[in-house]
């Protein structure tokens, strides 16, 4: 069997306007892969990222998702229904402030339990049961399950908002600057475990930065974009290491090195 | 008064009124909006409950009106009296007389029957508003059913108390489909709600929103497989009628911290202790 890939974006645009959220957009990822979106603010990396997780109602261009039953959507054209379905099973969205993709003023274990909720679970004990098992993966102490999130750390936070997005095993995570705000040391820690949580769970993900470490860690292709263009793509070391187009020997030659 | 309407309200606004609750009681828990109109009580006093008695009140009807289940506290003398001015028609305390029943807080002890209809306050109609501030963003989750939010709410109560600690204004599923705040009756009377041979209306004037139960309507309250739904209940029954089965409320009786418990339903405990007489 030839393998398809999960998602298939073709000719995305989105305009404000006159000014271009992002302009002819087009890639596919496929199954485990993890692709990196760099370039600089307002480069239209954000609005890509919401126009794919729905969040943004894209003005043309197509972006076809293989579900797991085999069939493929276009996600574009199908009911609003079915896609915040999707969105609840198939997807997750890491904001880059844990304040958005988190219920602050419902506990951790609330806040891992609501999407498993959302798709029908109805028993107090296995919701909790699952809620501290995901707490564990994303190394939070169990006895942290009933505090509110406003009482973590930032890094517990991000980790927090992590572990809810994984629990009903979504298929592809959106992640929008993921360590953004967080320092360096906590930031090391939670690219290893969304490395390892990536490989282990196989899932795909596409990750906004504007970070090129984070980016040289966790993808495995990159698109540049600049403008709202993707003006280079590629293997994630070949495009770091080789960059072709000015604008991303620009963008590697300004990483500082400490 | 004949310089007043019948009812009060001018037959435009009624019509407008029942066109709603015709709309309500097709889509059982559905929240119509209307166009609500200033009363003249305050909001918050019941404006919601009293558009929807004028709407549908006629000069045959017998009115009853309890808040808190008692039938003689300012607020149910005060709209008992408006609409005996403003339409003439008999009054009654007795559940089982009362053709229309507005209330506030509480579904009366004496079973409803058939060809009934009882009015309830309600201040916020949105069950959702709780995890969900937007307006446009609740209304969308009731149309794809996008209900596990709700659960969230009954999860936090159980992490916190060990046990669902909402108490009144439990929020139930209207006949397998539409979430629906039942206003803030105790959940003790959750259970009249199912399958109630009277109609029910709600009316949330601030809010300009109106939503039905129609008779017989299944009617579940929100719970998890392993913390079954329950209403409250006392180790002592009524002080002063002896009922074991009605809704207690505690009062204070002396300056020395001497306290009763007897029925919030005035008109079923008077009546239980004259049949003891």
């Amino acid at each position: 069997m030839i393998p398809r890939p999960l998602l298939s974006v073709r000719g995305l645009t989105k305009r404000y306007g006159q000014r271009v959220g992002c302009l002819d957009i087009g890639f596919d990822l496929w199954p485990g892969e993890v692709l990196g979106v760099v370039g600089e603010s307002g480069s239209g990396k954000t609005t890509l990222l919401h126009c794919l997780s729905g969040r943004l109602e894209p003005n043309s261009g197509s972006v076809s998702f293989s579900q797991r039953d085999g069939s493929v959507v276009d996600l574009l054209q199908v009911p609003e229904a079915a896609r915040r379905r999707l969105a609840r099973t198939d997807w997750a969205l890491v904001h880059q402030n844990p304040r958005d993709g988190l219920r602050m003023g419902v506990s951790a274990g609330g806040n891992v339990g609501e999407r498993l909720m959302g798709v029908g679970a109805r028993h107090y004990g296995q919701i909790r049961g699952q809620a501290l098992d995901w707490l564990e993966q994303v190394e939070i102490p169990q006895d942290r399950v009933d505090d509110l999130p406003v009482e973590f750390s930032g890094g517990m936070q991000q980790r927090l908002q992590i572990a809810r997005c994984l629990v009903t095993r979504p298929r592809l995570v959106f992640m929008d600057e993921p360590t953004g705000g967080l320092d360096a040391s906590v930031q090391a820690r939670l690219l290893d475990l969304l490395r390892s949580l990536v490989a282990d769970l196989h899932l795909s993900a596409i990750v906004v930065t504007h970070d090129l470490a984070v980016a040289r860690l966790l993808a495995h292709r990159l698109l540049v974009m600049k403008d709202g263009e993707v003006v280079e793509s590629g293997l994630t070391d070949q495009v770091l290491d080789d960059p072709q187009h000015p604008y991303s020997q620009l963008l590697v030659s300004s990483v500082l090195q400490p | 008064m004949s310089a007043y309407n019948f009812a009060y309200l001018d037959e435009q606004t009624k019509r407008m009124i029942r066109r709603s609750i015709l709309k309500a009681v097709a889509i059982p828990g559905y929240q119509v909006p209307f166009g609500s109109r200033e009363m003249p009580l305050s909001y918050g006093w019941g404006t919601g409950g009293v558009q929807v008695t004028a709407g549908v009140i006629g000069p045959d009807d017998v009115l009853k009106v309890i808040d808190q289940g008692a039938d003689d506290t300012t607020n149910a003398v005060s709209i008992r009296r408006f609409f005996a001015r403003m339409t003439g028609v008999k009054t009654t305390t007795r559940t089982e007389d009362a053709t229309l029943i507005q209330t506030r807080h509480r579904i009366p002890e004496t079973p409803l029957r058939a060809g009934q209809i009882v009015v309830f306050q309600v201040p916020i109609p949105e069950p959702l508003r709780w995890l969900e501030p937007r307006e446009a963003e609740t209304r969308k989750m009731h149309a794809l059913e996008e209900y596990g939010v709700m659960h969230v709410r009954l999860y936090e109560d159980i992490t916190q108390h060990g046990r669902v600690a909402t108490a009144y204004d439990y929020p139930v599923r209207v006949n397998g489909r539409y979430i629906m705040r039942p206003s803030p009756i105790p959940k003790f009377d959750n259970p009249k709600l199912d399958r109630s041979p009277a109609l029910l209306l709600f009316g949330a004037g601030r809010e300009k929103r109106i939503y039905a139960v129609p008779p017989w309507t299944p009617v579940k309250s929100l719970d998890f497989e392993d913390h079954p739904f329950t209403i409250e209940k006392w180790d002592q029954p009524c002080g002063v009628c002896g009922s074991r089965d009605s809704f207690l409320d505690e009062v204070i009786v002396d300056d020395k911290g001497g306290r009763l418990l007897v029925c919030s339903d005035t008109d079923y405990c008077e009546r239980r202790r004259e049949d003891q007489r």
